[in-house]
């Protein structure tokens, strides 16, 4: 692996953030190593000239696949809320948006 | 179709210092009106109880879907042709951020493909603002801050209500071009008045199917450079919208005054303290890390369908407002309010009946700002030939159609119920004589005083004339018949 | 070796036989579920292929099943035949939980289509199979829930990620399973659990109540004890389903219309890359099986030759870019806030952030780390746009193949069934596991794995068939050919 080409710790760190992923230092050390190595084979395919290569998105290439509109039946409530961690008046319960640490 | 637009007081901001110029950029969400969602057949619908129109798919429960509605597809299309946007090949793409409104934790948006773009709105006083791009997108359920003030900053918790979450959205993003708070207003208007024309939208401000953020900075006055802009949300008036663009921009400017400067950042518009407030300040910047959705496919119009697309545009506000200036023999910016209105066409129709354009457009403008009501072209237009005809009075044109729009019935039938007679203006003549000679010092002062004494005596002999004549007299008449004697 | 008594695929016979049976009244469909959920409680403890077993729920869905037939009603295909579901399906009011700890006793208000649309054909769902947590991994050890064992040695890992469900059928405890494939994960545990395992071309079956793992990869498929089985499981799931927007709109396709025809007259092409040098490590018992299919094809009439798929050496660099930038993505929502775990905090960012750290596994959150880099500021063009422009390039050399071949071959797995705990510790020579079926895959293709033979450790070996996009019929066309050879050399070995 080279090292210059590889993932820093602080990478590491910033991309577990954008994760919502809180790592331990331990963690943060082991995914260093792991995912640099990944990185590293993934850059195996700049030896490919891919130039003006259109990407795929789509394995079939379907366009255009909508729906009219028209209604269908919702589901009910009480069993979607007998699944969430917390409910007050028939919503979804969260912590405060702000709340401090 | 008729509406009316709010426009709020009129606020006058002070203007900014001539020094520097306003460059607002704005970003306006509008609520399609489809029956169903963007990507689940739930009713689109405001005011239901929480939670009640939801699926596994705009809940984002695992394993759930989209499919995309074609009606609001459609919609936005049209809305963009409205724009004189290009209307593309487009791809749905995801933007990943974190948010308990949103199900997914990410929205379907668009990104480098989106379904409009390039296009611009010229607003009623003929000021151009280009239109970056429309995209379709998704919107997000709706969270209830409990505790504390009931503002987010106190809460002790929150409560999501998903019905408004994946209902369509357009988000029409224009360029920098606006340099006036009065301009955003204007653009967003106008804006408004051509979803409305179009149908695809309720376009309420109020009720936040149509949401304004504003993209604001300063610059000195005759640079084009582009600097730091904060993004100001929560506004829900236009009148907000105007106040808070006048407030940002003073923030910034003092900011620069002082040798400081603005820091990029989202603001809220807090309505009660008249200022904007700092959002949440985000310690790294937002990386969406946009991808196209692999759950939906691209989205190809045909060329058959821009053209149906186009067949089928309503005429909009800016071409009302010619086709209205042009009959009325008025300025196009002079048509804006009945345009604005919804009135336009049954203007045009008055003045096809045969009324005066200008007359009118005075009286709609003035006298019918509560509504139609019962009245009709063909009516209205026999009352303005009566006024101009010299057999009322606008004084009395204007009773008589207070009293059409109420009741319906002809100008004539009414006037001559109220005992409207017009006056012989022999009859004036003699009264204007009379007057003349019975007060020989207000006459001197009319014909010889100062531009001021010659007013105030011109209304003292208009008003006892229309005492003598119970208000009856036309005012245009005696000024005239004054003004013959003078000389 | 001496098989031990947890492998005994088709224990009661396969979901034809037992279809028929039913159908027939020679067997009542309360038996023949009876009969597997036995079977399961004897042996599932050791082999571990089920996250939750619905005995109650299948004996009254037999019941049932029973009734209609009693009643003369036609119950369908499928009538009275178990079916395992990998547990990332969803299945309403039965807990669905990708083996994470994060959606532990999860019950989805809904079903996916292919559920409904096999217990319509009157299939009797018994219960929720182990995965790899979320579908990733080529082992079945990365399940909050412990690792399912290899029905034909214990010590051995059945592959993955949809390990569950290739060994309830090696196992017999159903004749017929569900599993999902992104990277080889219905391909690889087929191969190492000696069973039927088919990737139908992406867009024929509905992904509709699959809980994603790389969107614009993923496909649902069966594991059978027959090709004719799988090609009964095939056309009774797919087919278009307008609830999901990638699938094909078109009927399923007659995969059984040809099970018969042979080959003759075929032309087959072995990938150059994945039969010798190239692709490294690939073990060559695994070669000398592919080798021995290519020939057993050739005696059936068919023409072999070779044709390289360069490109194809750049297929895991490319898919572990693109799947798990998807699953960054996909897996947002496990939040806290909706359903699943929650693990308090002080905002909603906080609790966002323990819940989720507190309830995936570790290659989840490798996964997530990968590809939410892949997808950040200034990496995006570099890694996921790269790998999506290779999916482009494997896409244009598979067509230029199929030009002049029918079908490819290759191996589904580069080594037979490891030992459990043998890769766990280095995830890149685990991704490796996937380097043969990866390509179909990117490219969307079909493929599937057929046993034909076992390799030097007595353990089985598929041979992978692919074919073109909805080219599924000549797939398993081959198949079955293979299927027949095999299964005279066995008879022939016996
Ligand atoms: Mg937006
Ligand atoms: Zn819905």
């Amino acid at each position: 692996m080279a090292e210059s080409e590889s993932l820093s710790r602080d990478e590491v760190a910033h991309v577990a953030k954008l994760a919502l992923l809180d790592l331990t230092d331990e963690e943060i050390d082991l995914f260093t190593v792991q995912l640099s190595g990944v990185i590293d084979t993934a850059r195996e395919m700049n030896a490919l000239d891919l130039d003006g290569v259109q990407p795929t998105h789509h394995p079939l290439g379907l366009v255009n696949v909508m729906r009219a509109d028209e209604l269908r039946p919702s589901i009910d409530r009480d069993e979607v809320l007998a699944q969430a961690p917390a409910v007050e008046d028939d919503r979804f319960k969260v912590p405060p948006a702000l709340g401090e640490a | 179709m008729y509406y009316t637009v709010d426009r709020g007081p009129e606020v006058h901001e002070p203007s900014i210092p001539d020094a520097w110029e306003l460059v607002v950029g704005l970003e306006v969400h509008v609520e399609l009106s489809t029956k169903t969602k963007l990507f689940c057949g739930c009713a689109n619908h405001f005011g239901s109880e929480p939670n009640t129109n939801v699926c596994p798919t705009c809940l984002g429960l695992p394993g759930a879907l989209p499919v995309i509605n074609a009606a609001a597809v459609t919609s936005a299309m049209r809305l963009g042709r409205a724009l004189n946007c290009e209307v593309k090949p487009s791809v749905m793409a995801r933007k990943n951020y974190f948010y308990p409104d949103m199900p997914k934790d990410f929205q379907t948006s668009q990104y480098d493909q989106p379904t409009n773009e390039n296009g611009w709105l010229d607003t009623p006083a003929g000021v151009r603002i280009n239109i970056e791009r429309a995209h379709i997108e998704e919107d997000t359920g709706k969270s209830t801050h409990v505790g504390g003030d009931g503002r987010i900053s106190s809460a002790q918790y929150s409560l999501i209500d998903y019905n408004r979450a994946g209902v369509p959205l357009l988000e029409i993003v224009s360029c920098p071009d606006i340099r006036t708070a009065e301009e955003a207003k204007a653009y967003v208007a106008e804006l408004r008045g051509i979803v409305l024309a179009l149908d695809v939208s309720d376009a309420k401000m109020e009720e936040g199917s149509m949401r304004v953020d504003a993209n604001v900075s300063v610059r000195p006055r005759g640079s084009d450079e582009l600097r730091t802009r904060c993004e100001v949300k929560n506004i829900n008036s236009l009148s907000s919208l105007g106040r808070a663009i006048a407030y940002e921009a003073k923030r910034h400017i003092s900011l620069y005054d002082t040798g400081d400067r603005p820091i990029q950042e989202t603001r809220h518009w807090d309505e009660e303290a008249g200022r904007t407030r700092s959002g949440r300040s985000k310690e790294n910047e937002e990386d969406y890390r946009y991808f196209p959705e692999p759950d939906l496919t691209p989205l190809v119009p045909s060329v058959e369908e821009l053209e149906a697309i186009d067949a089928s545009l309503p005429e909009l506000p800016g071409a009302q407002r010619s086709a209205l200036a042009e009959a009325a023999g008025i300025s196009a910016p002079d048509a804006g309010l009945i345009v604005e209105r919804g009135h336009s066409q049954f203007a045009l129709d008055t003045i096809a009946a045969g009324a005066d354009g200008a007359r009118v457009v005075v009286h709609i403008n003035n006298n019918l700002a509560g509504g139609l009501g019962e009245l009709t072209p063909e009516l209205f237009a026999g009352l303005v030939q009566m006024e101009t005809a010299g057999d009322l009075t606008s004084t009395q044109t204007k009773t008589v159609l207070a009293q059409m729009v109420e009741s319906g019935g002809t100008a004539a039938d009414i006037a001559a119920a109220k005992g409207f007679e017009a006056m012989d203006t022999s009859e004036l003549d003699g009264m204007v004589d009379d007057l003349i000679s019975s007060h020989p010092d207000e006459w001197t002062r009319f014909c010889e005083g100062d531009e001021g004494d010659a007013k105030k005596m011109a209304g003292f002999f208009t008003g006892q004339i229309m005492k003598a004549t119970k208000g009856q007299a036309d005012g245009k008449v005696i000024a005239q018949i004054l003004n013959s004697r003078r000389s | 070796m001496t098989t031990p008594e947890t492998a005994s695929p088709a224990a009661f016979g396969d979901a034809q036989s037992i279809a028929n049976d039913v159908s027939s009244g020679t067997r009542t469909a309360a038996s023949v579920v009876a009969n597997h959920l036995d079977r399961i409680a004897t042996h599932d403890g050791e082999v571990h292929a089920f996250n939750v077993v619905t005995a109650e729920r299948a004996m009254d869905a037999a019941e049932s099943i029973d009734q209609r037939i009693a009643a003369g009603e036609d119950v369908g295909p499928l009538a009275g035949v178990p079916v395992a579901v990998k547990d990332n399906m969803c299945t309403r009011g039965v807990a669905t939980t990708c083996s994470s700890k994060i959606l532990e006793g999860w019950e989805p208000p809904y079903t996916a289509t292919v559920v409904e649309r096999l217990t319509n054909a009157g299939a009797i769902v018994v219960g929720k199979t182990n995965l790899d947590e979320f579908a990733m991994g080529s082992s079945t050890e990365n399940s909050a829930f412990g690792p399912t064992h290899n029905p034909w040695d214990l010590d051995k890992v059945p592959g993955g990620s949809s390990g569950g469900s290739a060994a309830a059928v090696a196992a017999g405890f159903a004749p017929v399973s569900l599993g999902s494939d992104t990277g080889g994960s219905i391909r690889q545990p087929a191969s190492l659990c000696g069973v039927v395992g088919v990737k139908p071309t992406y867009g024929a079956v509905s992904r509709y109540g699959l809980i994603a793992f790389g969107s614009s990869l993923d496909q649902i498929g069966p594991f059978t004890t027959t090709v004719a089985d799988s090609a009964t499981m095939f056309e009774v799931m797919g087919g278009h389903d307008p609830l999901d927007s990638t699938s094909a709109n078109q009927p399923a396709l007659a995969v059984s219309s040809k099970l018969d025809a042979g080959v003759d007259g075929l032309r087959v092409g072995i990938i150059t890359e994945m039969a010798g040098d190239v692709i490294e490590g690939i073990d060559a018992d695994v070669i000398a099986r592919l080798r021995a299919a290519a020939t057993a094809l050739e005696a059936g009439g068919a023409t072999v030759g070779e044709v390289s798929i360069p490109s194809s050496v750049y297929g895991l660099p490319a898919y572990y870019m693109v799947a798990p930038a998807e699953a960054s993505s996909n897996l947002a929502r496990f939040d806290g806030v909706r359903y699943g775990l929650r693990v308090d905090g002080a905002n909603t960012a906080l609790m966002n952030t323990a819940s989720r750290t507190g309830g995936f596994g570790p290659e989840v959150k490798r996964r997530i780390m990968l590809g939410t880099y892949a997808l950040s500021a200034g990496y995006r063009d570099a890694f996921y746009g790269k790998a999506q422009q290779i999916r482009t390039k494997i896409i244009e050399e598979f067509t230029a193949a199929y030009e002049h071949f029918d079908v490819l071959l290759s191996p589904a797995s580069p080594s037979t069934a490891f030992a459990l705990g043998d890769k766990a510790a280095d995830p890149m020579a685990m991704y490796l596991n996937d380097v043969c079926t990866i390509p179909s895959n990117l490219s969307g293709q079909p493929s599937m794995s057929v046993p034909f033979g076992v390799g030097d450790d007595g353990m089985p070996i598929g041979v992978q068939i692919l074919a073109p996009l909805m080219g599924d019929v000549v797939m398993f066309q081959v198949a079955a050919e293979l299927e027949r050879v095999a299964n005279a050399t066995n008879e022939a070995g016996a």
